[in-house]
């Protein structure tokens, strides 16, 4: 459905989509290359079950959340594709997996 | 990364003197005036590379045809070359999170951190307006901007798509899928009857406006003359199917129609995406003629906590130049205010900004005119219609907790879990204040909006610690 208008600009890499190896491109948007490969749904809702995928693209709307490396709520709009990457669909799940951000300390921008 | 005197201000957990939110038109201007009057600057922003919403990846875009994006979008390459040789620090990649007196809170590919800051400015940019239509969750139903953001960072497009409601953004996606040779299915056009006749009334003596307008003309004429199907005035959007998108309905007029898709790109303009401001407390007011809320600034962009300015589409929908110019103007305004230049030099560099600003903006009451999104499609009628998306509260539970008695937004968490999903009410938090005001009568002012909190965004103790 969707499709890329020129020649992959990252080279293929694999990573792992719900225990499955896919290709590809390292570097690129990892929402739009997982649209790309056909993936969907992304996650479904934790009230109805409902699927959802992509919305906004921008990283506003949530709606692209996965679970990336072990980590759940994670915005794949927001991240890019890095080679041995492991995304999983993320099924119900409320975004209780984020962890409480603690009291921030000034220590300075690294 | 250029290692100015800011960047080593940074490195050193000292403390800076303009902390930029956003590397959009309104950051990176803000970003060079800045430096070149001498202030330690750093930019932060969540984008792996400079430009904001109309200047995405503009350094480094796909290997498309400059037709595609066109010049208004290529134009952006020379500011952000200016940025990126200003001698302001660039953090790109990394989102702010926090911010209180004085300090924010970073995530960055090297690990978060907390930064002092003499002065914050939010450059924070616009988000696309909810559009809650019956469907608007289902699978195959996105954004014209994403549609946007997929072609200027990936050249990634779908085939026979349906592009619904109305603004000059609408248009311009739409066109730029055009000169890249992809099919589309039609265009539902949602501007109500009557809009461009309220609108010329209001064109008055606006010489921007004539060319705004000629620009948007311009865009309606080559849609058709690609032969795409228009469809004009359409009410009951509505997108359809099971576990994703089949179809997508509408009226025009008393003939219902019904359109087999895969996938449907929606859009009914933009409004600040006001998040971050209404977080750190900046007070906000309802903008009736862009039906959205927006941060009270002063002419400068100071807003209503000390220290905090606001500039770009963030503090009102302005457009790219007026964003850059209000950029420039907040960075004197702060360099006069931590004492580096006198009042009669802040003024002698306001003066000419601040005429441009004005010529640029006078087009706006004509396109609020144009392009104000129909009741129908801000404040929906249906009672399945979801409102949050998030939490999947539709519009029939909300009427009835507003039958019930609660009094607004803040107090909807005793009935419901409305707005209180990940994307922290930014794609219902303008529904809810209009359905509220609309079953009430009162007005949006008198409804309110939620408290936004910090973080402004779930963050991970991976985000903050880094690698
Ligand atoms: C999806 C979309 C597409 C658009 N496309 C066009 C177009 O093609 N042409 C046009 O004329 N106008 C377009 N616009 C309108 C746009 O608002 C203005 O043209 C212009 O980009 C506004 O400039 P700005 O500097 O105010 O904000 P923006 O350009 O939006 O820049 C804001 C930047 O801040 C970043 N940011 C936001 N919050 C944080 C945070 N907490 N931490 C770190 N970074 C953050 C954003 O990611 C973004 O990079 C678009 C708007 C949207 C929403
Ligand atoms: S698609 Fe909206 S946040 Fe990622």
């Amino acid at each position: 459905m969707f499709r890329s208008l020129t020649e992959p600009t990252g080279r293929l890499v694999t990573v792992s989509l719900d225990g499955r190896s896919v290709e590809l491109p390292e570097g690129d948007n990892l929402a739009v290359a997982l649209l790309r490969a056909g993936h969907g749904p992304f996650r479904t809702t934790p009230v109805k079950a409902a699927p959802r995928m992509p919305y906004c693209m921008m990283g506003v709307c949530f709606e692209c959340l996965a679970e990336i490396d072990g980590v759940p709520n994670r915005q794949t709009c927001q991240e890019r594709v890095v080679p041995g990457q492991s995304i999983r669909r993320q099924d119900g799940a409320r975004s209780t997996g984020s962890a409480v951000p603690p009291a921030p300390a000034a220590r300075g921008t690294p | 990364m250029t290692a100015g005197p800011a960047h080593q201000a940074a490195a050193d957990g000292a403390t800076v003197d303009l902390a930029i939110v956003g590397a959009g038109p309104a950051g990176m201007a803000a970003a060079i005036r800045a430096a070149e009057l001498g202030l330690a600057v750093v930019v932060f922003d969540d984008q792996p590379a400079p430009g904001g919403q109309i200047y995405r990846n503009v350094a480094h875009p796909p290997p498309l045809p400059r037709h595609v994006l066109g010049p208004d979008y290529h134009a952006g390459a020379a500011l952000v070359a200016r940025f990126l040789a200003s001698g302001a620090a660039y953090r790109p990649s990394s989102l702010v999170w926090h911010m209180a007196e004085g300090s924010l809170s970073h995530t960055g590919p090297d690990g978060g951190g907390t930064l002092a800051a003499r002065r914050i400015l939010l450059a924070t940019g616009a988000m696309e307006r909810p559009f809650p239509v019956p469907g608007w969750t289902l699978p195959g139903v996105m954004t014209a901007g994403a549609a946007q953001i997929m072609l200027k960072t990936s050249a990634t497009v779908a085939d026979d798509a349906v592009f619904a409601g109305s603004g000059p953004l609408l248009y311009l996606v739409v066109a730029q899928y055009l000169r890249a040779g992809i099919r589309i299915r039609a265009l539902l056009d949602t501007t109500p009857r009557g809009a461009r006749r309220r609108a010329l009334s209001r064109l008055g003596s606006a010489w921007s406006g004539r060319t705004t307008l000629a620009k948007g003309l311009g865009l309606l004429a080559e849609i058709r003359r690609a032969g795409v199907t228009v469809h004009r005035h359409v009410t009951d959007l509505a997108a359809v199917g099971a576990d994703r998108l089949d179809a997508v309905t509408w009226r025009s007029g008393t003939v219902r129609h019904r359109l087999d898709c895969r996938t449907l790109f929606l859009h009914q303009g933009i409004v600040p995406n006001v998040n971050a401001a209404m977080a750190v407390g900046c007070r906000h007011g309802w903008d009736e003629g862009q039906l959205c809320w927006r941060p009270a600034l002063d002419a400068a962009g100071r807003s209503s906590v000390a220290g905090v300015m606001v500039a770009g589409d963030g503090g009102g929908i302005a457009g790219a130049v007026a964003a850059a110019l209000s950029g420039e103007i907040a960075a004197i305004a702060a360099a006069s205010d931590l004492g580096r230049i006198d009042d009669a030099t802040r003024d002698r560099l306001i003066a000419p900004l601040e005429s441009r600003r004005r010529r640029d903006m006078a087009v706006r009451p004509f396109l609020e005119t144009l392009y104000r999104p129909a009741d129908a499609y801000r404040i929906p009628s249906q009672d399945e219609t979801l409102v949050c998306r998030c939490e999947e509260v539709d519009r029939g539970t909300l009427a009835e907790i507003v039958r019930r008695g609660c009094p607004g937004p803040n107090q909807i968490k005793a009935f419901s879990r409305c707005g209180m999903g990940p994307c922290q009410g930014r794609l219902c938090g303008h529904t809810v204040t209009e359905l509220f005001a609309d079953l009430t009568g009162r007005s949006p002012d008198a409804v309110g909006h939620y408290r936004i909190r910090m973080p402004i965004k779930p963050v991970t103790l991976g985000d903050i610690a880094g690698p």
